[in-house]
């Protein structure tokens, strides 16, 4: 087949792409995560992980917690387009180097095995925060909170310690400091 | 004691406070309580359409021409999926729509119900916001937000969706007030030192251009007046997009006609070479814009817009303005009249040769095209059209097409909110419901939908609604039997496959205007157009109006893809020394 002449406008050039963590206020109502998301794939942006709990129930507010890559030109299109939302208070943006910032996510871990390993995992888990929420004879559930990519880690090298099931949330940020996002 | 009222109640008492008179719509088993009510409701009327779609197209084109929201009334499940077409083509070009669907009782909500649809769902991506009323307690309260964001900021549409149960249950009316503030959203959100920078950029500028679009509309006829002012002021020429036809007079010589894909070759040629672009409530649109990267590629950009996501979405500007063009607009002409008195003279000399260039191309008349004698050219249809109907207050709406682009070429508008068309989603079928909502707005005012044979024909049932109200529309055809802009593009792009674009079987327009109690005129040759449209224009009943025009013509001049505006196609008289090859056949 001879190839076709009509064609689509071409894209243009293109930025380097960064990872973004976005917090949205909102107020906490039926379909408000539809809207947030909807918005998201709708413009073909990209969703990483999603952290959504209602923080102020006073005034029904909720934070969504809202990990993305993008250029710089798309993350500011993001912003501006969920700022346009009814719901949403505000929008604060953080780029994940940013020294700041604290960015935890929080994995639960439960690996079945003999005792020996189960004492190995937990050593391996030192350094992030680890919790035993469940044991037995020949398992246990481990809580850790850490950083996404050291999470990706530990899930791979705990394998050999009998790793079996992992469960884990979306990341949430806060401002270092006496600061809060206005 | 209060008084208590139904939910369909609170419905009417909403949109009498809002000073709604009309509403488009089609009733259905989940409205039929607010139907019920509309008995007791004078100063509201409803109008009847033949299709929810054409409801919303009515709504749009009320709205367009009065600048007051349009609002419309439908039944649940297929009511409120028939409008959404009319939704998203609103939400698109900026259109404030109230859209109220009946929906469900809430407790068969989610159980796959009769005509049940997740309306709030489907509608989500395609109105600035919606609401599932689930307490009769918040009707009036959302009902209220719900114009507020229609019309406030860039407009759009809304949609309050009411399940039938709260629709019969009682609750308090209070009366609305009308001074909460939208989460805090504001929408002026300029500095003087943005209108400094400005008249800075204003003063310095040797190649300026003013880019105008629909957000000049929206602001109100107040807007254009200051638009005007300050064009003529600074003495710059001025192109618009397809949407701001009308807030600048097209016979003006400062005017340089419309912009982009079909656009003029002064206006695209100025936008490329330009030093200073001054863009005002447009949104650098793809049919704009042609290749973004050589997009004009030396000038300083400043961008004036309400919706602060508007700016830097597909250029890169130099300066920002978010705000209201009305409100930037006196701004501007006070710090203007203040700082540079004398500046109209002394600016003269400094864009004398840019007036020069833009002569230039101007005399290459690029909207020529070649007439004849025996076939009606459609490009003299147009002409003759706004000849004759030029002294009156015309108001035109289109479908979408070759005829829409020949209408927006052709067709001078003086005045804002006098064109009607779907630029945005490019809607076929838009016209003919729209020109009914035009003429509900105005009765007294000739209304014209220009049209083309295959677009009219996916609304063409309204004419029954047209019949029904005595609304003396009138729906010039331009009928060349084929999907016009389809045909041109398997012309210039797909080796003349002319696969499905050939409208065969077409009903005969004028016997169908007379099934549909109305008038068919027919016109066949050049010589007699113009007694067969003063004869529609002598006719006070809706027209339908069957120009056969030449089949083979196409739409210049057209900016090809890939290409940036310096390089466009011109006419056929142009052509036969620059044939179309290679990348040139691409087009957006």
């Amino acid at each position: 087949m001879a190839s076709s002449k009509s064609a689509y406008s071409f894209a243009g050039k293109k930025q380097k792409p960064d990872t973004h963590i976005i917090v949205v206020w909102v107020d906490n109502e039926a379909g408000v995560l539809a809207r947030v998301v909807g918005l998201f794939s709708g413009r073909g942006y990209n969703i990483e992980s999603l952290a959504v709990a209602e923080v102020d129930q006073k005034q029904n507010i909720s934070r969504i917690t809202i990990v993305t890559t993008g250029t710089p030109q798309v993350v500011d299109q993001i912003k501006l387009q969920l700022k346009k939302l009814v719901p949403v208070h505000k929008v604060a943006d953080f780029k994940r180097e940013d020294k700041n910032v604290i960015f935890k996510e929080m994995a639960l871990f439960k690996f079945v095995a003999n005792n020996g390993k189960l004492n190995k995992a937990f050593e391996a888990c030192k350094n992030f925060n680890p919790v035993i929420l469940d044991k037995t004879n020949k398992s246990n559930v481990i809580q850790i909170t850490a950083l996404r990519r050291e999470i990706d880690i530990m899930s791979k090298n705990l394998k050999k310690f009998g790793l079996v099931s992992v469960s884990r949330t979306g990341a949430v940020a806060m401002t270092r400091g006496s600061e809060i996002f206005k | 004691m209060p008084k208590f009222y139904s939910g369909a109640e609170i419905v009417f008492k909403c949109l009498e406070d809002q000073n709604v008179s009309h509403i488009f719509g089609y009733p259905g088993g989940a409205v039929l309580p607010i139907y019920d009510e509309l008995k007791n409701f004078n100063s509201i009327k409803h109008i009847l359409v033949r299709h929810e779609q054409g409801a919303g197209h009515a709504a749009e084109g009320y709205a367009r021409s009065t600048g007051k929201p349009g609002v419309l009334l439908v039944t649940s499940g297929p009511g409120a999926t028939n409008a959404v077409t009319a939704l998203t083509d609103a939400y698109m070009d900026s259109v404030p729509l109230v859209c109220i669907t009946g929906q469900v009782p809430t407790h068969l909500i989610g159980t796959d119900a009769f005509q049940e649809c997740d309306t709030t769902g489907i509608t989500r991506p395609c109105t600035k916001h919606n609401w599932l009323v689930k307490d009769v307690n918040d009707l009036a309260e959302i009902m209220h937000k719900a114009f507020e964001v229609a019309t406030t900021g860039r407009p759009g549409p809304v949609l309050v969706d009411i399940p039938k149960d709260i629709q019969f249950q009682k609750s308090k009316y209070k009366n609305f007030k009308n001074n909460k503030k939208l989460n805090g959203k504001s929408h002026d959100n300029y500095s003087q030192k943005n209108i400094d920078e400005l008249i800075n950029l204003i003063s310095k500028a040797k190649k300026p251009i003013f880019y105008t679009g629909g957000g000049v509309i929206n602001s109100g006829t107040k807007a254009s007046e200051l638009l005007r002012e300050l064009v003529y002021t600074t003495g710059f020429p001025i192109t618009s997009t397809l949407q701001g036809l009308g807030c600048f007079p097209a016979d003006d010589n400062q005017f340089l006609g419309m912009l982009g894909m079909h656009g003029t070759y002064e206006a695209n040629n100025a936008m490329y070479s330009c030093d200073l672009m001054i863009n005002v409530g447009a949104r650098f649109d793809d049919r704009i814009t042609g290749k973004i990267d050589e997009f004009s590629p030396k000038s300083k950009k400043v961008h004036i817009d309400i919706d602060p996501s508007s700016i830097n979405k597909n250029v890169k500007v130099d300066l920002a303005i978010v705000g209201d063009i009305k409100s930037v607009l006196t701004t501007t002409l006070k710090t203007f009249k203040k700082s540079k008195k004398n500046f109209y003279k002394s600016n003269k000399s400094q864009i004398s040769n840019w007036w020069e260039q833009i002569q230039k191309w101007r005399s290459k008349r690029s909207l020529d095209y070649i007439g004849s004698e025996e076939t009606i050219k459609p490009q003299y249809a147009i002409e003759r059209l706004y000849e004759l109907t030029k002294d009156k207050d015309t108001y035109i709406t289109t479908e979408v097409g070759q005829h829409q682009m020949w209408a927006a070429q052709h067709y001078k508008f003086n005045k804002p909110n006098r064109w009607m068309t779907s630029g945005g989603l490019g809607t076929m079928g838009y016209g003919l419901p729209a020109a009914v909502g035009v003429q509900i707005a105005h009765p007294k005012k000739l209304v014209i939908d220009i049209a083309g044979e295959a677009s009219v024909l996916m609304t063409m049932q309204e004419m029954s609604t047209a019949v029904q109200y005595n609304l003396p529309i009138k729906i010039f055809i331009l009928n060349n039997e084929y999907m016009g802009m389809v045909r041109q593009w398997q012309e210039l792009l797909h080796d003349k496959n002319y696969s499905e674009s050939y409208t065969a079987a077409l009903p005969d327009f004028v016997k169908m205007a007379e099934a549909y109690g109305c008038v068919g005129i027919r016109a066949k040759t050049p010589e007699e157009l113009d007694d067969k449209i003063i004869e529609m224009l002598n006719t006070d009943r809706p027209v339908i109006f069957d120009c056969l025009v030449d089949k083979q013509e196409n739409c210049f001049p057209m900016i090809p893809s890939g290409k940036p505006h310096n390089q466009m196609l011109l006419g056929p008289k142009d052509q036969k020394e620059k044939k179309i090859t290679g990348k040139g056949r691409t087009l957006v």
